[in-house]
Formats: structure tokens, sequence, C-alpha cells
């Protein structure tokens, strides 16, 4: 299908970026990889008069050390993060969990940031840096920056911390060397959006929990982080049983959504069973 | 004798690669789409999103104002030479058939339905107008549930007083072709068993790869038609039959199709206002639809409830079957949306000896898209519902499923056998079949990690599904099709052109889409004619070129339009064969033809039959009185229809806590007669399987209580792809078909036909244990894990539909 007309920019820095997205204003939409605004633009779900496209922003690419966090730019593709070594190395969980974003094609246009910006809460990337506390480096207008930890990133539906006049630059992932990590995916066939997903990583002491991470992809509004659950993980031996336990409560007071896929209740099951298989092989691998 | 040593390799039986896919792969191939013409518009639909309404009023100054648009047409604006969509098979004398306007008037009776058409200079230009055409809609109460539908409580069509369209009858009593299914369910009541079970077909979508695209151009002699079908010569019957244009002003072109698989059998309301559009505005016209536009406009599949009654004797002998269909056919009849049931109705019997029979289908018209043929039409929902009361009758007795089948079936020493629904089975061997697809499945060894993980208590459990399945294929005899209403023949037609070069140019009248009848048919012309198989050229698709023709669905390229050919080509070597006989100065009585080439017996002396092509071409030395022309052509009507027949073994494994179901194993051992390229055999049987496993376990079209399509695109209609399925274990046995020279059966449908009970038996035997009896399709985890949940609550599962249910 052909989308309406709109305007286009492909700005070059953050800073002529910004100024596209003060002068456009409300009629203004960032395009990133475009693997989910093409789509709506396409299905004419929505019609910007102005797109402005950071695919020529150089530096909003690549993964960097920065000591105790990795810097992932926003416009890294899903491909490079899911192959990155750093990544594999000191945030196993987003390796894991970007792998499984939809299919190769979309995965080497579709980018890091831009999907963590569109925050749909069906998508892989939100959970996992939800429970590795990320923190999201947005820009302002006038130059400034400010960060945002994951708790506040996250917002409603589809929405997020960042203004309409600011963009995400830079995603800062705090290491978690040595940590078990597992993205439990439940799909019906391969290309969909996750039904319910669980995202896990662990950090074992012979055989016991030390310290656990939990997310949720799909179980409300917003990715979800089972901070309770973590607490119950605590100094737990890393065996079926004793992690069943721990993450009986882990749907309780969730509102997912309910589809073709399944009811509310049914996915209030699934995230039980899916927590516990994947913080099960995020400790003992 | 260098005879035998210049004969072309036989080429039955090679796994050819295909000659079509250089071209398809490396994008040298021509869809419709790609078809530009000089000055040529662009179309786009203005399409209703209300089930069914009152149109009060379309306002398109703001559209026509646009820029670069033509004109925007409604239905105000028709006259008769725009013709109507015509439904070419009243399955009873009653049938109440609504008429179907190329553009709707006064009212829409389907979410999708075309309201208002923008013509513009370019594709955007259409679109962008489309948007600016305001249509006032008064909404009216929209028949929707299949059940509630049948009740006539809210009606699809008002003016026709009933949504119920036909009630068409079959009953062996009645027919002398067996007994009457009462006395043998009251026989089976009082000392036997009687399973009776109703079992829901899901509505699915065709989904072919490439969405439908006309382009008309009006201008010349001929006007011309290109159209992503499966029917050129039916589009151009019926153009010629509703809209004024005589005949032979008519040429319909079906370019590279991309798939069909029945959807594209149809003639759409898309085609029709293009063709009535490029004639008022004397200009080539373009539309092509969206893929949102495909998945709600183009017509659907199956949708049934099926109420089934099976008697059988306490020791497993079926005893009666008694059928009650209730078929949804959306707002319109299509083309054979009613016949498509009726053609199931041959097809409940299936392998076994059922001495009373009784079918029963009601059509039904609801406020959604029109159902027609989806790949199998009609047998897939006849063969899910025998397979799945087989199983559930062993279960009953405690059983294996197989030994039970086994019992029923017709044994290899009783072909032709005649079956309670009437039709002469040719040929077959069920037992040979079976013997070996359980030892490819590896059918014990299965059964014993079932008990295994049964006995453990394993959270995934292994189930095993059977189909032991036949069908009707190559449509058709044509008396039988005139004994059924059907408005057409059965035949098919193909000519044999041999060039002065000695090369063959071949016509057929099946119009393949992704089949690959050029190769698959090379292979026969150059047997026959014992010619290269690389100077064959096989052309179809085009009513200029392939002038004769009923096209390609049912299975029938082959095994009507395979024997066409056949015939074809065996009468170019008799018209060649005096030919050769004076060349070589010898008798006719005297030639023998091999392997492509004349010889005079006895004597080294011969003429290759290419060679008699290039003297009939320059004509300077022919008999007295012969006309200088070796083409031939024949038009072939079947005599019987044609049955493929298989053993499909799926294992699944069901995870209990969640409800995934995931293929483990599946072995086919289809018989299909001859094989002539077993390549595409099994490509066919891939993607039938394919499709088959997807009504299962992932297809479905659901509306929602507004009568909108839920699933209306691929993010919830779920095609799974080759990441979602395992790699098939695929063979053949072949009792060749008795019915046409060279012995092949049907394959196009097999696997889809097959593989839906399978998985569906399966999944049941996995879980039975808990106490499920039955799962509705698509047997989604959501599902399987209620069903598993409320059989353990001490609820049996039942039959009951709704999202996540």
């Amino acid at each position: 299908m052909i989308p309406a007309a709109f305007d286009y920019a492909a700005p070059t820095t953050v800073d002529e970026a910004l100024a596209l997205l003060a002068e456009h204003g409300e009629d203004a939409k960032l395009i990133a990889g475009g693997q989910s605004l093409l789509p709506v633009l396409r299905l004419r779900l929505n019609a910007p008069e102005f797109v402005i496209d950071l695919g020529r922003i150089d530096a909003l690419r690549g993964v960097r050390d920065d000591g105790g966090a990795l810097v992932v730019g926003a416009m890294t593709t899903h491909a490079t993060v899911a192959t990155d070594p750093l990544i594999a190395q000191h945030a196993a969980l987003v390796s894991k969990a970007v792998r499984t974003v939809a299919d190769a094609q979309v995965r080497n246009r579709g980018t890091f940031g831009g999907a963590l910006a569109h925050a749909d809460p069906a998508g892989d990337v939100g959970a996992p840096a939800l429970a590795l506390g990320a923190q999201f480096v947005i820009a302002e207008q006038g130059g400034g920056r400010r960060t945002v930890d994951a708790g506040d990133f996250f917002v409603d539906l589809f929405e997020t911390a960042i203004g309409e006049d600011e963009l995400l630059t830079e995603i800062r992932i705090p290491k978690h060397t040595g940590w078990g990590a597992h993205y439990e995916k439940f799909v019906r066939i391969a290309q969909q959006w996750s039904i319910v997903a669980v995202a896990a990583t662990v950090r074992a002491e012979g055989g016991t929990i030390a310290e656990a991470r939990v997310a949720l992809t799909n179980m409300g509004a917003t990715p979800l982080r089972a901070t309770a659950v973590e607490e119950l993980l605590r100094g737990r031996p890393a065996t079926e049983d004793a992690i069943r336990d721990a993450v009986s409560s882990v749907a309780d007071g969730t509102s997912p959504p309910a589809d073709l896929n399944g009811d509310a209740d049914y996915r209030r099951h699934l995230a039980r069973v899916l927590t516990r298989r994947a913080v099960l092989t995020a400790a003992t691998g | 004798m260098t005879v035998t040593a210049d004969r072309p390799a036989a080429e039955i039986g090679r796994d050819r690669r295909r000659k079509e896919d250089r071209r398809l792969i490396t994008g040298s191939s021509r869809y419709t789409d790609n078809i530009v013409l000089p000055g040529m518009l662009h179309l786009a639909m203005v399409r209703s999103p209300f089930a069914h309404a009152r149109v009060t009023s379309i306002d398109a100054a703001e559209a026509k104002a646009a820029a670069n648009v033509v004109a925007v047409y409604t239905a105000a604006d028709l006259d008769e030479s725009a013709g109507v969509l015509i439904n070419a098979w009243p399955i009873t004398p009653d049938q109440v058939t609504p008429v179907h306007p190329v553009l709707a008037a006064d009212r829409v009776t389907f979410a999708g339905e075309i309201v208002a058409v923008v013509v513009a200079r370019s594709a955007a230009a259409a679109r962008d107008a489309a948007e600016l055409v305001d249509v006032d809609y008064d909404e009216l109460p929209a028949a929707l549930d299949l059940k509630e539908a049948v009740q006539d409580t809210v009606l699809a069509h008002p003016d026709l007083g009933t949504n119920k369209s036909a009630l068409w009858v079959f009953d062996s009593a009645a027919a002398g072709t067996g007994g009457n299914v009462e006395d043998a369910i009251t026989a089976a009541r009082a000392d036997g068993v009687v399973i009776e079970r109703e079992y829901r077909q899901n509505r699915l979508i065709p989904a072919f790869m490439e969405p439908r695209s006309v382009v008309v151009d009006p201008t010349g002699e001929q006007l011309t038609m290109w159209s992503a079908t499966q029917v050129p010569h039916i589009v151009r019957f019926a153009l010629a039959a509703t809209t004024g244009v005589p005949e032979n002003k008519i040429r319909v072109i079906a370019p590279d199709v991309g798939g069909g698989f029945g959807g594209k059998l149809q003639v759409t309301p898309e085609e029709w206002l293009a063709w009535w559009i490029a004639r008022q505005v004397h200009k080539p016209v373009k539309y092509t639809e969206t893929r949102s536009e495909s998945m709600i406009a183009a017509h659907h599949g199956r949708d049934q409830w099926q109420k089934l009654t099976l008697a059988a004797t306490k020791d497993g002998r079926v005893t009666g079957l008694k059928v009650e269909l209730t078929a949804d056919l959306g707002s319109y009849v299509a083309i054979v949306g009613g016949g498509v049931p009726v053609l199931g109705a041959f097809m409940f019997n299936a392998i076994y000896k059922i001495p009373a029979y009784h079918f029963a289908c009601q059509t039904v018209l609801t406020n959604k898209t029109w159902t027609d043929a989806y790949r199998g039409a009609g047998r897939p929902e006849a063969t899910f519902a025998i397979e799945r009361l087989m199983s559930d009758l062993a279960d009953e007795l405690g059983m294996d499923p197989l030994e039970l089948r086994e019992k029923n079936w017709i044994t290899h020493e009783e072909f032709p056998f005649t079956t309670v629904a009437g039709l002469e089975y040719d040929s077959g061997n069920y037992e040979a079949a079976t013997a070996s697809a359980k030892k490819f499945f590896g059918y014990d060894e299965l059964r014993a990690e079932q008990a295994r993980r049964r006995a453990a208590g394993d959270p995934v459990q292994l189930g095993i599904g059977i189909s032991t399945f036949t069908e009707m294929c190559g449509l058709a005899p044509s008396r039988v099709l005139g004994s059924l209403d059907y408005g057409a023949g059965g035949w098919e037609h193909a000519s044999v052109r041999m060039l002065a070069t000695g090369k063959v140019e071949v016509a057929t009248g099946t119009s393949a889409h992704g089949q690959g009848h050029e190769t698959a048919f090379s292979q026969i012309v150059a047997d026959r004619l014992g010619v290269p198989f690389e100077d064959v050229e096989i052309l179809h698709g085009d009513t200029q070129v392939s002038v004769k023709g009923l096209d390609t669905y049912g299975s029938r390229s082959l095994v009507v339009g395979g024997e066409a050919l056949v015939k074809a080509a065996d009468k170019v070597v008799e018209k060649a064969k005096p030919v050769a006989a004076h060349l070589l100065e010898a008798a006719v009585d005297d030639i023998e033809f091999q392997g492509g080439r004349f010889g005079v017996k006895g004597t080294d002396a011969g003429v290759t039959i290419q060679e008699v092509a290039g003297a009939v071409f320059t004509a300077h030395n022919l008999p007295d009185g012969m006309e200088p022309s070796i083409d031939a052509e024949a038009t072939y009507d079947p005599i019987n229809f044609n049955y493929p027949h298989g053993t499909h073994l799926c294992a699944v494994e069901v995870d209990t806590e969640t409800g995934q179901v995931r293929l483990r194993k599946y072995t086919c051992v289809d018989d299909v007669g001859t094989i002539v390229n077993p390549l595409i055999v099994e490509g066919q049987v891939h993607g039938g399987l394919a499709q088959g496993i997807a009504q299962a376990l992932y297809e479905d079209a659901v509306f929602d209580d507004a009568g909108t399509l839920v699933s209306g695109s691929f993010v919830d209609y779920l095609v799974p792809s080759a990441a979602d399925l395992i790699s098939f274990d695929a063979h053949h046995a072949s009792t060749p078909a008795t019915t046409n020279t060279l012995g092949t059966k049907g394959v196009g449908e097999a696997g889809t036909i097959a593989s839906t009970p399978a998985v569906v038996n399966a999944v049941l035997d996995a879980v039975r244990q808990f106490g499920v009896e039955d799962i509705v399709m698509p047997c989604s985890p959501a599902r399987v894990y209620a069903a598993i949940a409320a059989a353990r609550a001490g609820d049996t599962g039942t039959t009951t539909e709704g999202a996540g249910a």
C-alpha cells in the first residue's frame, strides 16, 4: 500500500535533527530503522506530514565500553547488538533477547533504540533493558542531555519519557559480567510478536541464586520488572522446585492484553511457567 | 541399431529442475502488476468498513477535484454493460442466490465490499483520492455467526427473507447405492456403538503470495484483460455472458501468476470494474490490491459446522454415517461457492465400506466475506470429519486406530469399487501405503515412547495422529457435472504444433500458477514424441494462444489436461506416419514409431519426427492430397474422477504446561499413481502439508461482533513458514490410475486434504488421557491448555469457538 504524501529530511547530526523536530513539532515523526513506522504509514494508520530520518547520523551508531556500563548508540541495528562481543560478554540477556526479534531482515534494518522508543509492549527489547537497569540518554532542545532510568522510561502503551521535541541518543547498560541469561519467548509461529516473554538474568554462586533480574514482555502496557520475584529468588537453590515456588506470584497484579492468542488469565499462567523456565535456564545454563 | 542409442532417456519419472524457475526467481517473470501500458490509469477502491449497512449518500466531489484524478464511479454510474458476478453452480433448482453487483448500490453486505472506484493517473493519486470519498452509512444488524444465521433471526439480505440458500441432500437408500442410515443408527443404538460429534471447520484465507491484480487494455480489435487468475478461459466466458462484449472480442491473459490455491478461480468485482472502466475512459487501467484488501475481499475458504453420526458394531465395523453440514457462503454465492461442500458429499465415506450413508448440507448467507474453493475444496472438510470419527470410534472401542481403519477399508483386491456415495474408485492399495508409512514413521517405537512419557507424567506428552485419506480430483466428467447442475463441462484441451525447425509448441487449456506445468508437460510431450525435453515449449494462460480450455483447479491439470496432451501428441504421430512412409518410400503398414523415429521394419532406414516436421513445412514432397500439417489437437473429457490416496502419520509433542503443540515427525506415503516429475510432486506434497497443518494449528479468519475481520493481516492470521514446520518424511506408493493413459493421479491438493486430521488426531491422542474429547481448530496453545485444564477439572473438552477459548 502507498503511504500518504509526506516531506522528508535526513539530518547528519543530532542537533540538526533536534532543530527539525522543533520546527515541525507534532507534524513530524522520527524514523530509525523504519520497521514499525513504515507499516503504519503504508496502512495509513498514521500520516505525519514530515518524516525525519535518523539513518545518516553516524554518531548514533555503535557499541562502546564505558567502564561499568556498555553504551549502545540508539541507531545500532538489532543485528549488530545481537552479535556484538561486548554485549554478549557483559549483557548476555540483551544478546539473547534481540536474537529473537522478528527475522533476519528486520534485525538488519531495525534499531535497538528505535524499538525502545517505539515501546511496543510485545517487543523484545524493553524487558531485557528494564531487567538490566538500563539508562536512557535523551537529547533535549538546546543541546542538553538528560538520563532516564529504565523504571521511568516506559510510561504507557507506545509511550516513553522521550518528549515530543527530544530524541533518544544512547542506552547505557550496566555490566552484568558473568551472569547467566535467558529470554523465554512464547509464540505460535516464528515471526510473531511475543504472546508473553520473560527476560531473566541470574548471578549464580555454586548452585545458589545470588542475584536475579526478571522482567516481563507483553504482560501490561509496558515491560514489567518483577522485583518481588527477584527478592524471593535471592539465596534460593537453582532447582526447578525452588524456582517454581519463588516465581508463583510473578503475574500477580498484571493486566495483560487479551487477543486471538489468549486471554489475560492464560497469559498470567504463561508468565508463571515461562518465568520458571527462564530463571532456571539462566541459573543453570 | 542406432535407433535405441539415439532415443532420449525416458522423461517421465525424471526429477527435472523446473524450467520456469529461472525466470521466476531471477526477476525475469512478468506478473500482472508488472505490466505497464501507454497512458495507463490506475484504480483505487473505496470499501465498506461495515458488515451490513445502508449507503445513504456518497459524496465524491472532493475526490473528483483532487490532483490527477480522472473519474470517480459509484453504482449510480454503472449501466448494464458493467455486468454482474455469476454463480455457475446453483446446487439446487430453488437455491436462493442474491444478485451480486460489481459495485454495492444502496446496501453493503460485508466489510470490504466496494462502494466507489477512483480512477487516477497514478496509483498514489488514486489511493489519496479514495480517502476523500465521503460515504454515509446507516448500520444494519448483521448476520455473522453461522449457527445464528441459519435461524434467520437477522437477515444478511432482508429482501430475500431468509439466509438459507440451498439444502442439498444425498441419501444412499434413495439413490440405491446403500442402505437406510436411520436403520443403521437404530440398530447400533440397540446393539453397537453410535458416535455423535460436532466438528468445526475454521474459516481460512487462501493467502496466495501474489495479491490479485488486473490490467485492461480497451484499445485494439480485441479488448484484452490481464489478470492474476487461475481461470482465464472462464473469465473470458463470464465477461462475454454478462457484459455484452462478444466472446470473440475478448482476450484474457493470465501471465505469471503467483499462487492461487483456489483463491484465484473467482470472477471478481475488481476484474469487472476494471473491464467496464477501461471501456468508459478508453484507456488502459490497472488495479492491484493491497495485502489488506486481499485478506478481506478475495474469497475465503472452509467455514462449516459438521454434525456427524457414525454407527458401528461393537467389534468396530462401521454400519452407517449421517452427515449434516451447515456451510457459510458469506454474503454472496461465489462462482462455485455453494458447490464446494457438495464436492465433499462424495468423500465422507472415504476409503471405507460404509453400507448406509446420508448427507445433507445447508448453505447459509451471512454478512461476511464470500467463500469458495480453497485447496481441497470440500474434500478436506470431509476427510477431516471421517478421519476424526474413525479415531474417536477406535478410542471408544479401545482399538488401535489403524486396526479399526483396516477393518473397514476397501482392500486392494476389491478395485474397482463402487462406493456408497456412488463413485467408482478405479485403483488403490491402502494396505501397502499404510504398511509402508508405519515402517518409515517408526510407529511401534513412537507408541512405546508415548507409553513411557505417559507413565512418567512427562509435562511434554506425545500424540500420534492418523489420516488414511483418499480424494476425488481431476474435475471432471462433464456428464457428472451436468447431473450436479454445474454450469460448465470438465473436459480439457491441448494442441501440439510441429514447427519447421523440428521444435514443438504445445498449448494447454490448463492455466499454471505455480504448479510447474511447463516442465512436467514438456516431459510428457518429449516422451510421447521422442523429442528432446528442451525442444518442447508449453504455452498457456492466454485465450489467444491456448484457444480452448477450462483452466486449473481441483488437481485436474495433469490428469485431465495431461491426457489431452497425450491424445494430441498421439495424433501428431499418426498424421506424421504417412509422410514418413512417403519419404522412406515404404508402405505405411511397415512403419514403426519408436523413440522419435519412424523406421521401416527390418531395415535401417528411418526418419525422425522432427525431420518429418521440416518436410511438412516445405511441403515439397508430400503424399498426394495430404494437407501440409501434422499439427493436432485433442479435447479430452475424463471418464471418471481420479482417486489419489495415502496414509499420513503425524507425531506431535504437546507441552501440557502451556498447550504448545510442536510437530515431532510427519510421515506420508501417497499413492499418486505414475509420477511424471518426482521433484514437483514432492513440492506439491510439502506445500500441501504446510497448508493442511496450518488449518489444524495456526490459521483462522476471525470476525468480531461487528463483522470486522480481526485476523486481517499476517500479524494475526498466522501463516506458518519453514521455521515452524519440520522436515517432512514423504514417500510414495504407486498403483497407476486405470482411467488415463499414463496412470497419473492428482497431487495438487492431497497433502492439504490428508494432513489436517492427522495433526488434530495427534493432538487429541496426546491429551485424551486427561479426558479431552475435542479441541476446535486451530489448536492454539491457549485452546489446548484450556481443554486440558477443563478436562482435569472434570469438564470434557467441548467444541467452542472464541478468542483464546
